[in-house]
């Protein structure tokens, strides 16, 4: 694994800006969520994020596809900054694709129908066209035979790769995954982590939350470390893990790793 | 003795039947009906009543009588079959009058009748002109209409003579089914989309071009919508293409109906809205206002959750109003508030007044049902749809309804049973339902008086069956509906 893991971490990374947060704060009512989060994420990069409970890291990336909207401060999401401008929103929305902890697939829709609900709609894809993207896009999360069962009938780490093809038949630039195996049983983490692991090969921008640190160590390039709100450290894996410099990052190490 | 803890299995279990349960009618009986004192009283109590109910509705059922002229009649044929004293129940007056319940005083088509089936003495009669005409003598007319009526078949009585209602009944089916039945061809829906203006057509008559031109007020809606869709969004461009379509209604309807009827003249004999009455009626109304209500509900449902403040007022106003208010005095209102919102002069008529009020009526309803679906979904479905980039409409129409109206089925169906069911109010307003109104007229005539329980009881039967029908369809909706496999 270590082997692969330092070829995996070589992969490129180009010095385009693929997203750009500046000086963000959020508050849920008088509750001050964000404070002044500065981000840069170039293209190409896997970037995880992690912290305690109600640190905000689902609201930092949710705040990226403007399922939660910042009251200061800037986000730039290639190119097109969101503001309450519902094209912008759109435009980000339709090149951003989430991935969610509870998977979210839509239960009255087969699995198919799931990936190609938004091709046709938004991006008004011929149906055709999108049934064989939909199909494409799920033999590479390895259950095209599933095409038209309902998500219902599939355990929670295949309803979990439904919802990663979901997104990709959208073909995202960039893609955010909000824990996405913490409501997984343990034998099904790894088939979901093995699909994020080749994405990330393929070269997609990718932010996750996660505690899977195997995961960090494989493939990101960069971690970010948040607490209350802030973001406490930042740095590339190795050196994360090994040499945590802030006594809140090592207080929060210790209790993830060291049981 | 040494405890052992480790344990390790040699071999793996085969699965195994699961035992019978113990079976037999003695111990089914006792769990179920006499498991304690309490269940043991309740079900004497229960089986003396149904036998007491059975005692006094056997007898009156088994002496029943199909053929008589009068209640007087039917009381001598009781009495002489079954001994003095006896009672039992006069179906003849159902034999003579079901038309009447089905069709209240909807007229027969006699011309076509005698062109169809009695040619020869029509003609000798002069044809249309001879027998119907404008300048023929009424008694003419009616004597010629009774020996038709003496030798008509019952195929050409009831079911040439009543080909209009007929006719559209049977279309209603081809332009429900679509709705109903998912797996029928989705161009079957541009049929009932045509539907209610073809079946207003054939039901009350009149110039063909009157459902012709009020259709083309649809199509400057769509054409003002797809026209401004992209540069005003959907609600706006929505409105405008409604108040375009209102305009041509009120402004361009008539002298264009009045235009084309005079270069091409066709038309059905003109109906009149009073001489609608039993199930005809009942129907009218009931289906009219149920597809009509389920979308007012759905756009109520969505008003009330609104982020537009006046959108949300008014929304939570008219439910809130019409829910507080009883139908009849919506109905007795009707008149007077239609009246004050329409151009003066606009003599209304009464089966759209009252199709309008029970629309609103059930739509209030239906648009809380729907709200307890919305809120039962997860908040999940709404981001995964926002995510994807599916804009309000395109994700309430594909993710959020879909999911709201299958957990709303059984609250839906429920109140579209009552709405069925309170048509029959309508008789408070003068209208022939079946209940009351063509009851009332039954048991007025001299022959009838006194009859109380069988027409009450047919009529009764006949909701039952339309009611149990929409239940039965409402919960195999539910079970084919059904994905998630909880
Ligand atoms: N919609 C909301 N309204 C109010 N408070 C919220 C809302 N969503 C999250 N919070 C609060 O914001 C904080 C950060 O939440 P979240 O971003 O979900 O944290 P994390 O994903 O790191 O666990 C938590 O304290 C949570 O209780
Ligand atoms: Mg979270």
């Amino acid at each position: 694994m270590s082997e692969q893991a330092i070829d995996r971490r070589k992969l490129q990374v180009s010095d385009e800006v693929a997203i750009q947060i500046t000086n963000m704060n959020k508050w849920y009512g008088q509750f001050h969520v964000l404070r002044d989060v500065n981000m840069t994420v170039q293209r190409g990069e896997r970037i995880v994020i992690c912290g305690p409970s109600g640190s905000g890291k689902s609201t930092l990336i949710r705040c990226i596809n403007r399922l939660e909207e910042h009251q200061a401060g800037q986000i730039i999401v290639d190119g097109t900054e969101l503001t309450s401008d519902l094209k912008n929103i759109d435009k980000v929305r339709s090149e951003v694709g989430m991935v969610f902890q509870h998977f979210n697939l839509f239960p009255h829709l087969t699995i198919l129908e799931n990936c190609t609900l938004a091709p046709i709609w938004v991006r008004k894809v011929p149906k055709k066209e999108a049934e064989e993207t939909a199909m494409h896009y799920l033999r590479k999360v390895k259950i095209p035979e599933q095409a038209h069962k309902y998500p219902g009938m599939l355990s929670g780490g295949q309803q979990q790769r439904v919802a990663i093809a979901r997104s990709l038949c959208m073909k995202p630039r960039i893609m955010l995954f909000d824990e996405p195996t913490s409501a997984l049983d343990p034998e099904m983490i790894k088939e979901v982590l093995d699909t994020m692991i080749e994405l990330a090969e393929e070269g997609m921008t990718m932010l996750c939350v996660t505690h899977e640190m195997g995961f960090a160590q494989a493939v990101a390039n960069r971690v970010v470390f948040m607490d209350q709100g802030q973001i406490v450290e930042q740095n590339e894996p190795g050196e994360f893990f090994r040499n945590p410099q802030s006594e809140r990052t090592k207080l929060f190490l210790s209790q993830i790793l060291g049981h | 003795m040494p405890k052992q803890l480790t344990y390790v299995r040699g071999e793996m279990l085969a699965p195994k039947e699961p035992p019978l349960r113990e079976a037999g009618v003695v111990k089914w009986l006792r769990e179920n009906l006499f498991s304690g004192p309490l269940n043991t009283i309740l079900t004497l109590l229960g089986l003396l009543a149904t036998a007491w109910l059975l005692l006094h509705l056997v007898p009156w059922l088994m002496h029943s009588v199909w053929n008589a002229g009068s209640l007087g009649e039917c009381r001598q044929i009781i009495a002489a079959t079954w001994g003095e004293g006896a009672t039992g129940a006069c179906w003849a007056v159902v034999r003579e009058r079901w038309p009447q319940y089905i069709f209240g005083f909807y007229p027969q088509d006699f011309a076509l009748i005698a062109r169809l089936s009695f040619a020869d003495q029509y003609a000798a009669a002069g044809g249309y002109e001879g027998v119907f005409g404008a300048a023929v003598n009424g008694a003419v007319r009616e004597a010629f209409i009774a020996d038709l009526r003496a030798n008509a078949g019952l195929f050409d009585l009831y079911v040439l003579g009543y080909w209009r209602p007929i006719l559209a009944f049977v279309l209603m089916f081809v332009a429900i089914a679509p709705v109903l039945f998912t797996a029928l061809p989705r161009k079957m829906i541009w049929f009932s989309l045509l539907y209610p203006a073809l079946a207003f057509w054939l039901l009350w008559g009149g110039t063909v071009w009157l459902p012709v031109v009020a259709l083309l007020g649809f199509a400057v809606m769509g054409a003002v919508f797809t026209l401004l869709k992209d540069q005003l969004g959907v609600p706006v461009s929505a409105g405008l293409g409604l108040v375009a379509a209102v305009l041509w209604w009120l402004f361009a309807q008539a002298p264009v109906t009045a235009g084309l009827q005079s270069a091409l003249p066709f038309g059905l004999a003109s109906v009149d809205s009073d001489q609608f009455g039993g199930f005809l009626l009942s129907i009218v109304i009931g289906v009219t206002a149920i597809s009509a209500s389920l979308p007012m509900g759905i756009l109520l449902a969505l008003g009330r959750r609104s982020d537009m403040l006046l959108v949300r007022t008014l929304s939570v106003g008219f439910i809130e109003f019409i829910r507080g208010v009883p139908l009849i005095t919506l109905l007795f209102t009707a008149s007077l508030l239609l009246q004050y919102f329409l151009p003066p002069g606009n003599n209304f008529d009464i089966i759209l007044r009252v199709i309008i009020l029970v629309t609103f009526f059930a739509a209030a309803y239906i648009a809380e049902v729907i709200r307890g679906g919305l809120a039962a979904l997860p908040r999940g479905q709404y981001e995964a749809a926002d995510a994807l980039g599916l804009d309000y409409w395109q994700a309430q129409r594909l993710v959020v309804m879909p999911q709201a109206l299958k957990i709303s089925i059984p609250g839906i169906v429920s109140s579209f049973i009552g709405l069925f069911k309170d048509t029959t109010l309508v008789a408070f307003v003068g209208l022939m339902d079946p209940l009351k109104g063509i009851t009332a007229v039954v048991r007025a005539d001299i022959d009838w008086k006194g009859i109380y329980w069988e027409p009450y009881i047919f009529a009764g039967t006949l909701f039952f069956i339309i009611c149990f029908g929409m239940s039965r369809y409402s919960m195999w909706l539910e079970r084919k509906l059904k994905t998630d496999h909880r």
